[in-house]
């Protein structure tokens, strides 16, 4: 398995994940493989060991056997923070902002910029100044439209606050954005919108894995997918080549693929 | 604060001694032991805990410190060490079994206020300690404003409160409190060492704890077992008043000081008009409940707009 034409290195590579917990198998020998600028859906039935694998990607949890590639390079991530150092964002479905805290304040919890000079280095100071323009261009850059980086996260609706999640996790991911389940809180409108970000987030460059049980949403945005069975990957398709009845089919396993897809796109 | 403004106006109409800069003095010194504890029991607050001990563990310290300087003839800033450290130790024992051996707050301080109280009945064989080196009670003593005298106490209480509200506000450990407080999961998984936080703030409020210590030996003059027994539940009244959600999260620090004088006004006005304590107590009661269903009210009021 060698990753040598650079436009179809995978940007993140698992190859066997295994991760047991007591009797039950929930990785099995599970692969994927992200590509440079692409958004890639895994699905897969309850069980199917997809939220395993991710929080394995997302440095959740530490698999009990197999291999994680970033660009190219095996890494072990022991905790969240770890493969966030590594340039690897999520999104938790549970979003993970702090509600009574200002927007600004939450895109740079744990990573507050503090203040140039003797302020900042010896008395710790906040640069609260520089976080809320920072914050502003983020979102702006991303086109989520909010009136002030100053207001509490708890006066937005979820789809604004699903926004600022995403906007904290495009900010500072320098190689992939994982997504879990980003609309599944959410009405159609706002639905629409964040997979319009998700979208965005691709076109600045990131590469996102998105998980979701929302097949419409999968099918919209995705431009392969990735389906997990039983603790492995059976299948990868591509949207535009399959129905949403297949993948369904492959997921329950109703239907099979011969071809292991997925590594190197021709 | 308008609920301070008020009740002084109140007093004011009430009694012609209540508006004297002597009689605003006394009220100071009266809400000072409970208004230090506070600045501990709030940053306890803010990070969705509760500390009963501190009453406890104050009494404590000023017992340690007490003793250490007459029966054993440490000098005075020695003593006063050895206090803060036994209060900073208990304060570390809180947040080490809130931390590690994830025990809820109200637990772990219901037993450590027992502990403490133990500890100095038996430390001090419930006896006062008194005879103290004139340096430990300095605190107590006063200085001139025009025709008022004020305690170094009171000045030190005040600055206490200024450095906490700017440390809370304008630092990243400052925030990181909150955001524990507000969600504990959040701050996790944005990489904020929520145990380690959790550990600081309960050795920081037993700092706090400390220094209400040598407050209250400088404003008797003597070592008391006794005391601090009703202060855990005036500092969360303190702070309740003060606007801070007991949920953890939300609040501003300088609430707590505007909480403890709000408590300290009602007593000295209704001194002042002849009320018996036992009423004091009972309005104070009364107090907390609506001052705290008010702003439960305009924040769901405010969250719906």
């Amino acid at each position: 398995m060698t990753a040598t034409a650079p436009p179809s290195t995978p940007v993140l590579q698992a190859r066997g994940l295994v991760k047991r917990y007591g009797h039950v198998t929930a990785l099995d020998g599970a692969d994927l493989d992200l590509l440079p600028g692409e958004i890639l859906a895994v699905i897969g039935d309850n069980g199917a060991g997809k939220s395993t694998l991710v929080k394995a990607l997302s440095g959740a949890l530490v698999p009990d056997a197999g291999e994680i590639r970033l660009d190219g390079r095996a890494v072990r991530f022991h905790s969240p923070a770890d493969a966030r150092r590594q340039g690897i964002e999520t999104v938790y479905q549970d979003l993970a902002v702090a509600p009574a805290m200002t927007i600004a304040e939450n895109l740079f919890l744990g990573r507050e910029l503090r203040r140039a000079g003797v302020p900042g280095s010896l008395f710790r100071l906040l640069d609260k100044k520089r976080m809320a323009a920072e914050a502003a261009s983020h979102l702006q850059s991303l086109q989520i439209g909010i009136a002030s980086v100053r207001q509490p996260v708890e006066s937005l609706s979820g789809g604004q606050r699903q926004g600022v999640a995403v906007a904290r996790s495009a900010a500072f991911a320098r190689h992939v954005v994982i997504m879990d389940e980003p609309t599944a809180a959410l009405g159609v409108k706002e639905s629409k919108m964040v997979l319009d970000l998700i979208r965005r987030v691709r076109d600045k460059g990131l590469p996102v894995l998105l998980v979701s049980h929302n097949m419409p949403h999968v099918f919209e945005v995705a431009d392969r997918i990735h389906v997990a069975r039983l603790g492995k990957r059976v299948a990868v398709v591509r949207p535009s080549e399959i129905s949403m009845a297949d993948a369904v089919a492959i997921m329950t396993g109703a239907m099979t693929v011969d071809t292991p897809a997925g590594d190197a796109e021709a | 604060m308008v609920a301070l403004l008020l009740a002084c106006a109140f007093f004011a109409a009430q009694s012609d001694r209540f508006l004297t800069g002597q009689n605003f003095s006394l009220i100071l010194q009266q809400v000072i032991v409970v208004g230090v504890i506070a600045i501990g029991q709030t940053l306890v607050v803010l990070t969705a805990g509760i500390d009963l001990s501190c009453g406890m563990v104050m009494a404590l310290g000023s017992i340690v410190m007490s003793k250490a300087a007459v029966d054993h003839g440490l000098g005075p800033g020695t003593a006063i060490a050895c206090g803060m450290v036994a209060t900073m130790a208990f304060g570390f024992l809180n947040g080490a079994l809130i931390t590690f051996v994830r025990l809820p707050p109200f637990i772990v301080t219901l037993g450590t206020l027992n502990i403490a109280f133990a500890i100095t009945q038996i430390y001090s064989e419930s006896q006062t300690v008194s005879g103290l080196p004139d340096t430990m009670v300095a605190l107590g003593d006063t200085f001139s404003v025009g025709s008022t005298s004020v305690t170094y106490g009171t000045v030190l209480m005040l600055a206490l409160y200024v450095l906490a509200w700017f440390a809370l506000r304008e630092t990243a450990a400052g925030r990181h409190v909150y955001a524990a407080g507000n969600n504990a999961e959040a701050a996790r998984l944005m990489g904020i060492p929520t145990g380690r936080l959790i550990l600081a703030v309960y050795t920081l409020a037993g700092l706090a704890y400390g220094i209400a210590a040598l407050l209250a030996v400088a404003r008797t003059g003597v070592g008391d077992p006794q005391a601090g027994q009703t202060d855990n539940l005036d500092s969360i009244t303190a702070v309740v008043l003060g606007g801070t959600s007991l949920f953890g999260g939300r609040g501003v620090i300088l609430g707590s000081l505007v909480g403890a004088l709000i408590v300290g006004v009602f007593r000295n006005g209704l001194t002042l008009m002849g009320v018996a304590s036992v009423y004091q107590i009972l309005i104070t009661g009364i107090l907390v409940i609506l001052a705290v269903a008010a702003d439960q009210l305009s924040r769901r009021r405010s969250l719906r707009s």
